[in-house]
């Protein structure tokens, strides 16, 4: 993108449109002549990773939008139904809800590098600050992407955020009417937030144009920090940088392929899976994780005004990095101590995300205080303060002489990482089963669970049996249609047997042509119908608690897994807390209360249940539903089997989710492999 | 991108009848889609409430300001937390009041700020007693 090209296409039609419009030249200067330093490493494919995701983010939210619904009382639904009923809208909704974790995770691995290769520093000051408005950009648009599917915590989310802008001395208030369109956060909210949520990433995508020119014109900044010098220190980009990149992205996309297909849900919260209600706050507000760091200094400060100011602070601040860090030398490799700060502030960080997501008492509140001071601390005194006193190490007189110098220390960082996986995987074998708390739910043995866990078709039928003749009474089922049962990676029934299925329940139906409703008998394209006409109606029946939906029930509950042993489920790919904590609950039931629980007048003690009283009485008992194909007829058979349905209710198609999982893991392992060779090849003659 | 005309619409008063309310309960009514909490204190909230020094308090308001004259039993407040707008579960906490469970913000039977990250004292939403059993909001 740096000045007029030389660059002539052979082809006649293709010389006609470059003197008219020099698109090709422009083309072919920006991303095959283009020069980049021969000694970049890999945390430099960072920057094709981070476009690579943006399109991802871009296709698949163009296709979500078109079955979306951005209406309060239809959003929560319309983004279930593209779950279930979309042809692989359950593909499109993991990839675009995982992919903005995805695109956070590769922002800050950029970020980080700049941070450390001194990537902002003078030429590169205007290249640095429009990352830094990409970034502001990229958490608006995922906080207001949080908030459309309309869950409990979208709802939440948006409560909170849009009410700092009430710290706002004078202003404030109406800033926030004018964000909510509204009294309070509803549906002129979402829907707003729908309109900007869609622009939000063309405007991204222009600035990353941006970003990317001002790249171009002052060059790529590398691992040791001095400009290319001569033809020797630099590659054409292609074939070199796009076949390093290409290999980056298949890496990349092993990890982003991993969450899609084998844990779609672990970045999530589960309250998420619980409509939007205006009058309940869930006991726990947390935003993303990529949020974190920011929610923990915000909540670190007592006074409101300045919470908000100190969060603002933390991103705005970057903007200032070139000259608050004025060292001369770039790479914080040849500055002893800038590295080990470097490497504090990155622990710094990670660990106000981890107090981000803690409750706001006791230690937590003063550890993050303490954090929040080094988290400012490192860019207004260390980073100053190093440029004055610190005395770098020689830098190399070109790229090239460094390139000839180095060698090996990259095979042992890779032996470093390797060995440090491999320890974190061992410890999670050895240590999956020794977590027995007292109120946590036991850990069983589903048939779902795992990279090629499939369905236990009987025990689904069996589920089916207890849920129609036990909770069904109460709990209804409403994202579940009698043509579910005779659909693949379900119970197995036939299309006849569900029709007979269906036909057995009343379904109110009209207006006919008189006015009036009427019942008819189900039809497989009917939904389970609910057992009370409206929430109002199922409170009053069951003592003041609405018997939730069990559609979702297994992924809308979950329990506190707690460090490390989050970090394990990563590998262990454990995703089962909701059915764990269902099957226990239906369990938990104990007649005696032990000492020191008061169980308050019309509630039920129950062992797993978060503050242990219960509205609903102890639903199942011994040989309460016939079986016909000769299980036990106990307490635990029914509590498995139902809970082994209700995980069907929540994910219909989980079976085809781990079957195209290994097939696109073949494919990935193959293409990176292949991918790795023809970079080798390519760069053979290079280093 | 202000409030639309049927948004207005819908925010226009309302009437509660207090009289199925005993004493030490509370409802719950919607008013421009914000909780608004009516209780119906006990001698014991009312007199604790009154018995803190006004100027000890973060944002200094005395009980009498908060109620309606000749109606001190009844204490109608906004159920938002003006930390950042979660919603206050009521009879706990240590105050006798108001409990945030987001950020731990507590507030006492007369739903001031006593504890915690909040600034302010609950808001009371504008209204008047058209009897002596009901009010009307906004």
């Amino acid at each position: 993108m740096s000045g007029p090209s030389d660059y002539q296409p052979s082809n006649p039609a293709l010389q006609w449109i470059e003197r008219r419009l020099p698109i090709f030249g422009l083309m072919h200067s920006s991303f095959v002549a283009y020069p980049t330093p021969r000694n970049l490493n890999y945390w430099w494919t960072f920057g094709a990773i981070l476009s690579f995701m943006l399109g991802m983010q871009i296709l698949t939210g163009v296709i979500l939008a078109m079955h979306y619904t951005p209406y309060a009382d239809l959003a929560f639904k319309s983004v279930e139904l593209i779950v279930r009923d979309v042809n692989y809208g359950w593909l499109l909704r993991n990839m675009h809800a995982v992919g903005a974790s995805m695109f956070f995770f590769a922002v800050y691995v950029h970020m980080f590098r700049g941070l450390y290769y001194g990537s902002y520093k003078e030429p590169r000051e205007v290249l640095w600050i429009l990352g830094v408005i990409i970034y502001l950009l990229m958490m608006a648009t995922g906080f207001m992407g949080y908030v459309l599917p309309w869950g409990q915590m979208s709802f939440w989310g948006a409560t909170v955020i849009t009410n700092l802008f009430s710290a706002i001395p004078y202003v404030g208030e109406s800033i926030v009417t004018l964000l909510w369109g509204g009294y309070s956060v509803g549906n002129p909210t979402l829907n707003r937030f729908f309109s900007l949520h869609y622009l939000l990433p063309f405007v991204i995508a222009g600035v990353v144009v941006l970003h990317v020119w001002a790249l171009h014109v002052a060059g790529q900044n590398n691992p040791d920090g001095v400009e290319p010098k001569s033809e020797k220190d630099t590659v054409p980009f292609t074939p070199h940088a796009t076949i390093k990149d290409l290999f980056g992205v298949s890496c990349f996309l092993l990890l982003y392929a991993w969450f899609i297909f084998y844990m779609p849900n672990y970045l999530g919260d589960a309250d998420n899976y619980i409509p939007a209600n205006p009058g309940v706050t869930p006991p726990h507000i947390v935003p993303e994780w990529y949020y974190l760091p920011f929610y923990a200094i915000l909540r670190s400060i007592p006074n409101k005004l300045a919470g908000v100011i100190a969060m603002f602070s933390a991103i705005l601040i970057l903007c200032f990095l070139p000259w608050l860090d004025s060292a001369r030398t770039r790479s914080s490799k040849y500055r002893p101590l800038a590295k080990q700060f470097f490497w504090i502030f990155v622990v710094v960080c990670v660990l106000l995300g981890y107090l981000g997501a803690q409750p706001p008492e006791g230690i937590y509140v003063i550890a993050g205080r303490v954090l929040t001071v080094c988290y400012f601390a490192y860019f207004l005194i260390v980073l100053p303060l190093l440029s004055r006193i610190e005395t770098p190490r020689p830098v190399p007189n070109s790229i090239s002489e460094s390139v000839l110098a180095s060698g090996g220390k990259v095979a042992a960082s890779v032996a470093v990482a390797l060995v440090a996986a491999g320890a974190l995987f061992l410890g999670t074998l050895q240590d999956a089963r020794a977590n027995e708390g007292s109120d946590k739910p036991p850990g069983n043995k589903w048939s779902f669970s795992g990279p090629f866990g499939t369905f236990d078709r009987g025990a689904l039928q069996r589920g089916l049996k207890v849920y129609k003749e036990v909770c069904a009474n109460c709990h209804g089922l409403s994202f579940v249609a009698f043509r579910n049962l005779a659909e693949a990676g379900g119970p197995g029934y036939s299309v006849a047997q569900a029709a007979a299925f269906a036909s057995e329940y009343k379904i109110k139906d009209g207006p006919n042509d008189a006015g009036d409703m009427f019942e008819r008998p189900g039809r497989p394209a009917d939904y389970f119908p609910s057992p009370f006409p409206n929430e109002q109606a199922a409170r009053v029946a069951n003592g003041g608690a609405a018997p939730p939906d069990l559609s979702l029930i297994t992924k809308a509950r979950s329990y506190e897994r707690g460090f490390p042993w989050f970090i394990f489920d990563f590998f262990t790919q454990y995703q089962e807390q909701g059915p764990d904590y269902v099957a226990a609950v239906l369990q938990g039931f104990e007649e005696k209360v032990p000492e020191g629980v008061t169980i308050p007048e019309g509630s039920y003690y129950n062992k797993y249940f978060p503050g242990h009283a219960i509205k609903m009485p102890k639903p199942l008992s011994d040989g309460q539903v016939t079986y016909d194909d000769g299980s036990p007829t106990t307490v635990a058979q029914y509590a498995k089997d139902v809970t082994t349905f209700l995980m069907w209710t929540a994910e219909p198609h989980m079976e085809a989710r781990k079957r195209l999982g290994l097939q696109v893991f073949v494919f990935l392992v193959l293409f990176a492999g292949l991918m790795y060779f023809t970079k080798k090849k390519v760069w053979a003659d290079s280093h | 991108m202000n409030p639309d005309a049927s948004t207005i619409a819908a925010g226009a008063p309302i009437e509660v009848d207090l009289s199925p309310i005993a004493e030490g309960q509370d409802i719950k009514v919607f008013w421009r889609g914000k909780p608004i909490y009516i209780s119906h204190r006990t001698k014991k909230q009312i007199e604790e409430a009154r018995a803190v020094p006004v100027a000890s308090l973060p944002d200094p308001q005395s009980d009498e300001a908060r109620v309606k004259a000749g109606h001190d039993q009844w204490l109608v407040v906004i159920g938002i937390c003006t930390h950042l707008g979660c919603i206050p579960i009521a009879h706990e906490g240590n105050y006798d009041g108001f409990f945030c469970p987001c950020h731990g913000s507590q507030y006492d039977s007369s739903g001031r700020i006593r504890q915690g990250p909040a600034p302010a004292n609950l808001a009371v939403p504008p209204y008047q007693f058209v009897s002596d059993t009901k009010i009307q909001i906004g």
